[in-house]
């Protein structure tokens, strides 16, 4: 009896798992022609790490999606007017999650995907969409790699080599700074890459620059604080997560540290800036938008937050705008402008009309280069006001 | 590497952190010879239970909470997850450890939301900037040390002195002998834990204020290297953990110093792989002989 | 003699059957389809965790190096197997690094377009496990002299040395330091991977049921009396780490094709509690047990609990369905299998135990292992 059992019960997981597949690539097809009856719902995949290192800056480019997605929640393909609906998947933040969430999306028929905040995840990413041929958005990914590598992926922000130059220029001519130490964590592709962007750039203006890792889950960071001393160096480049980050500016200020730290965009988060708040500390960063570029998105996100308790703790705490949260909400009407151009929520004909969609964000113009990177010449310098526990405008800087 | 006092001042300081969760690792081996995995994981929790109780809280409120909720949290771990495992292989217990380690960390994970916390009311007076010999640091930095000097006496005089420690030592010395003399095992590994605990709860304590940030992996590495400490004193003896947990603290700070941080931590497993192929007792350990 | 044919004759069926199930699989749904990514992924912890039970459950050692041998095997095939044309985008910060031969472009340089890749593929694969082996030796000599937990932590630690070098920028022209290594090909879907784990777990199971598998099972019972038996316990356990360290490393070499992307980063001291974890709920000693608790842990966590973390489960819509529920109710049933069903859901028996009558079972286990 117990073996009859056994079997049946394997072969009914066999079956059921025939069946699984089957059926949703039965929905599959039939959903697409009922919704261009009813105009029905359009799907946008939201391709973001909820948690892991990067769960903040995550959380913060959602936020920037989900406002968007309230302020515009319908869209007009082909005459016929769609709900858009988000599906979000957790990536996790590292590359092996990558794959696995991905193919979570293509399951859920999304017509285009945005995300995610991290390269390392969107290259993993990257391969999937490019298998399903479904176009892909990259939001604050900055590594050359995502799109050079990928046909479907599509960027709205500014890539390494060019915000590693921006750094490089504004610590050696603006500050006047000839010395510099970098700070990455050892395996992170993205605080290495931007290292290495940065160095080139430096050595190439005359300058020195010491380059150290720290193994990922370091918590002390006074010993490399005091390396930069001994070297002299006038400014720590520290292209780290946010967490890192404050532990640096907390680390950075016990120890005395005179010079300029200098962030990268990770940095633009409110948890960073308020573990400057009261030290004695100088810390510039280079981002994506500065709050108080468009006073009408400020204001409305600002609202919406405040009014949204689940939305306010995943800005951690207060209704301060990052940059990554305007990135998002720039990517979102850049996906919308795409279903526009393709006329079909068919994956294939939004790829095939990204190349042309032009957006003016609250970023900035928006449109791709033959590769699919945006085309940006310049980053907003910040620096941290140390007294209001707020980031303000320095500069615009660009490569020259 | 510029002037060594720096890097010495924070190394010492780094070695009091360790030495007060490897107490706690050497403690629970010294008894019932199990690895706990999960303490670096009770650390981790005192962390985010301090960031908690001192965002709503004043603080003589929210340091004794901090120190009795991570001890009844190392309390029930013992209760729940080794007590029933008593009679079990070695393997088991360890395996009920990492699950432990792994079911603490993604609890903590679901209700922080997998995002590290920023410690936002430090601890007055100990979190402020210090100048010592013309080097800035924090004046955590040096209480450290004091404090772990002060609580290994403390621990020293309650094991060799008071009943429960006589018991502590009966148990760990043997096991079934022990329990044949009326010792009450149960209680006496349960203090243990609590023990362990505690000292736990005030490390975390202190290296929170040192580096403001709990995430929910932050326990691992400072508990990993706790335990090569009290592995390279020589586990089960408390000296040991404490002069190997200093001797770990400062080397690492040195390391970082000649600039070959990429190896910090890999140089502390080797440090441990030499040790064990080396000398398995440690620097004090007592030469066991193994029953068969 | 008749019911143990019958057994058999079961398993081989149900064993038949998944294979027909993956092809089915692969030929109706996209490659992209999250359950063809599930089954992949499945089959790369099936054999992990099979290498890990082989050493732990099998021969009684308890080792955690299993993600540094992992490390290995991956880094291994996605060195050989990039295509010389795109190093130089892979290696972008170290001038196309300094390997530049790519096996399956190699190998179809003879053996033609379709052949040649996938005899380039096994071969970086077999050669990651050889190298893990290797390691495994050297790493052997000292620490398998150590007793149970030492050896456990020493292991640890060695996999925590190996992540750091791979990620040192020194070895970058190699590594790729900290970078990810892409662009290299994967083998196939569902079905070719049942079929190369399938391969590869045969092995495993012949050398269990060998002079060797009973040699290192005495070992596990009770070494001092296998030693008097007359089996050389340096020698075995020796063998049982460099071989439980080389299906580990093809493993390693199967998770960089599944992923298609590798990073030291992502094989953390974590990803060896995790498979030790799945070995423990499968049930130490058994091999079926490794298998089925890889297929329905990763089902559960990459596809069917998703919705345990995003507000939606069987239908049912609760706020404290959010991130992380997943991981939490996962490891609660770790914890409960390790302390209430310890022996896992398999215990030590395998497949065709289970088409056998209870009494029976119990008598006949040795013989069929």
């Amino acid at each position: 009896m117990k073996k009859i059992l056994a079997l049946v019960l394997a072969l009914a997981m066999v079956f059921a798992l025939a069946a699984c597949g089957g059926k949703s690539a039965d929905t599959a097809s039939s959903s697409a022609p009922a919704a261009d009856e009813s105009g029905g719902v359009v799907k946008i995949g939201v391709f973001e790490p909820q948690t892991g290192d990067n769960g903040a800056g995550g959380k913060q480019e959602i936020l920037g999606m989900q406002y968007a997605n309230y302020v515009q929640p319908t869209v007009e393909i082909g005459g016929k007017t769609y709900e858009v609906k988000l599906e979000i998947v957790d990536n996790r933040t590292t590359a092996e999650n990558g794959p696995s969430a991905a193919a979570e999306l293509m399951n859920r028929d999304v017509s285009v995907v945005l995300g995610s905040y991290g390269s390392g995840v969107s290259m993993a990413g990257g391969a999937v969409f490019a298998e399903a041929g479904v176009p892909a958005i990259g939001v604050t990914c900055t590594n050359p790699q995502v799109t050079s590598d990928c046909d479907v992926y599509y960027r709205i922000c500014f890539l390494d080599p060019f915000q590693g130059t921006v750094l490089a220029n504004y610590a050696y001519n603006t500050l006047g700074v000839t010395s510099a130490y970098t700070l990455a964590m050892l395996g992170s592709d993205y605080d290495q890459g931007l290292v290495y962007y940065f160095t080139e750039a430096f050595k190439a203006l005359g300058g020195t620059v010491k380059n150290e890792d720290f193994p990922e889950g370091s918590a002390n960071f006074v010993s490399y604080i005091n390396n930069a001393k001994a070297e002299g160096a006038g400014v720590i480049f520290a292209p780290v997560s946010t967490n890192y980050a404050q532990l640096i500016i907390e680390a950075a200020s016990a120890q005395n540290f005179e010079g300029t730290l200098l962030g990268s965009d990770t940095w633009d988060n409110n948890m960073v800036v308020e573990s400057a708040q009261g030290k004695a500390v100088t810390v510039d960063i280079t981002t994506f938008y500065q709050e108080g570029g468009n006073a009408e998105f400020d204001s409305g996100i600002k609202e919406w937050i405040n009014a949204n308790a689940d939305a306010k703790t995943n800005n951690g705490g207060n209704d301060m705008v990052s940059a990554v949260t305007a990135m998002g909400y720039d990517a979102y009407f850049t996906a919308l402008e795409a279903l526009k151009a393709a006329g079909s929520t068919e994956p294939s004909a939004v790829l095939a009309a990204l190349p042309g969609v032009h957006y003016t964000g609250v970023s900035g113009e928006i449109a791709f280069d033959e590769i699919g990177d945006a085309k940006r010449d310049a980053a907003y310098i910040k620096t941290a006001n140390t007294e209001t526990g707020a980031w303000d405008f320095v500069t615009i800087q660009g490569v020259n | 590497m510029q002037g060594l006092l720096p890097y010495l001042i924070n190394g010492v300081s780094v070695g009091g952190q360790y030495a007060l969760i490897a107490i706690g690792y050497t403690l629970v081996y010294g008894i019932l010879r199990l690895i706990n995995f999960a303490h670096g994981d009770v650390f981790m929790v005192a962390g985010l239970i301090m960031v908690y109780s001192s965002a709503t809280l004043p603080m003589y409120l929210a340091i004794p909470l901090v120190l009795l909720l991570t001890v009844a949290l190392g309390f029930v771990i013992e209760r729940a997850a080794y007590k029933p495992l008593r009679s079990a292989p070695r393997m088991s217990l360890m395996i009920s450890a990492i699950g432990v380690s792994y079911l603490i960390q993604n609890l903590a994970f679901y209700f922080t939301g997998g995002l590290p916390q920023p410690v936002t009311n430090a601890i007055p007076w100990i979190s402020e900037n210090v100048t010592v010999f013309g080097e800035s640091t924090k004046r955590v930095t040096l209480v450290t040390p004091v404090l772990t000097a002060v609580l290994v006496a403390a621990l020293v005089y309650f094991i060799n002195h008071t009943k429960i420690g006589m018991g502590m030592r009966a148990v760990s010395k043997d096991f079934e002998t022990a329990l044949l003399m009326g010792i009450k095992i149960n209680s006496v590994i349960s203090m243990t834990f609590v023990v362990g605990s505690f000292l736990a709860a005030v490390g975390a304590m202190l290296y929170f204020t040192n580096y403001p940030s709990v995430a929910i992996t932050s326990g691992g590495m400072p508990g990993l290297k706790a335990f090569v400490a009290a592995v390279f004193g020589g586990i089960g003896s408390i000296p040991g953990a404490v002069v190997g947990a200093f001797l770990i603290g400062i080397s690492e700070e040195l390391i970082k110093g000649i600039g070959y941080s990429t190896f910090s931590d890999a140089f502390t497993f080797a440090l441990l792989i030499v040790v064990l192929c080396v000398r398995p007792t440690g620097l004090f350990g007592e030469k066991v002989t193994d029953k068969v | 003699m008749k019911t143990i044919k019958r057994e058999y004759l079961l398993t081989a069926l149900i064993l038949l059957a998944v294979l027909v199930g993956a092809f089915v699989l692969d030929a109706s749904l996209p490659s992209y389809h999250i359950a063809i990514k599930v089954v992949k992924k499945a089959c790369v912890y099936s054999l992990v965790a099979v290498s890990m039970n082989l050493l732990n459950g099998f021969t009684g050692l308890f080792s955690l190096g299993q993600a540094g041998f992992m490390l290995l095997g991956a880094y291994s095939y996605a060195i050989l197997c990039i295509p010389v044309a795109k190093r130089a985008g892979v290696y972008q910060y170290f001038d196309g690094g300094i390997v530049q031969f790519s096996l399956p472009e190699f190998f179809s340089g003879f053996l033609g377009g379709t052949v040649g890749p996938v005899v380039g593929m096994l071969c970086a694969l077999l050669f990651g496990g050889l190298l893990t082996a290797l390691c495994a030796y050297l790493i052997g000599l000292p620490v398998l002299r150590l007793k149970s937990d030492y050896l456990a932590i020493a292991t640890l630690g060695f996999a925590e040395i190996l992540r750091a070098f791979f990620q040192w920028n020194a070895l970058g022209p190699l590594t790729n330091g900290s970078n990810l290594l892409k662009n290299y090909p994967d083998i196939g879907g569902a079905a070719a991977y049942i079929l190369l784990v399938g391969v590869f777990i045969a092995v495993i199971l012949l050398l269990v049921n060998s002079t060797y598998g009973r040699a290192f099972m005495a070992i596990r019972d009770d070494e001092v009396a296998a030693e008097a038996m007359g089996i050389n316990l340096a020698h075995h356990k020796r063998m049982a780490f460099i071989i439980s360290s080389f299906f580990a490393g093809v493993g390693g070499g199967m998770l960089a094709m599944y992923m298609g992307t590798v990073q030291a980063l992502s094989f953390k001291s974590a990803m060896t509690y995790e498979i030790l974890l799945v070995v423990v709920m499968g049930g130490i000693g058994s091999i079926t047990g490794s298998i089925i608790t890889s297929f329905l842990y990763i089902a559960g966590l990459e596809w069917l609990l998703r919705g345990l973390d995003s507000g939606t489960f069987l239908g049912i819509s609760s706020p404290i369905f959010k991130n992380g529920f997943r991981m939490a109710i996962v490891s609660v049933i770790i914890m409960v299998v390790v302390l209430f069903f310890r022996k896992g859901i398999m215990g030590d028996r395998e497949l065709p135990d289970l088409f056998r009558p209870r009494k029976k079972a119990a008598k006949k286990g040795g013989e069929a292992k």
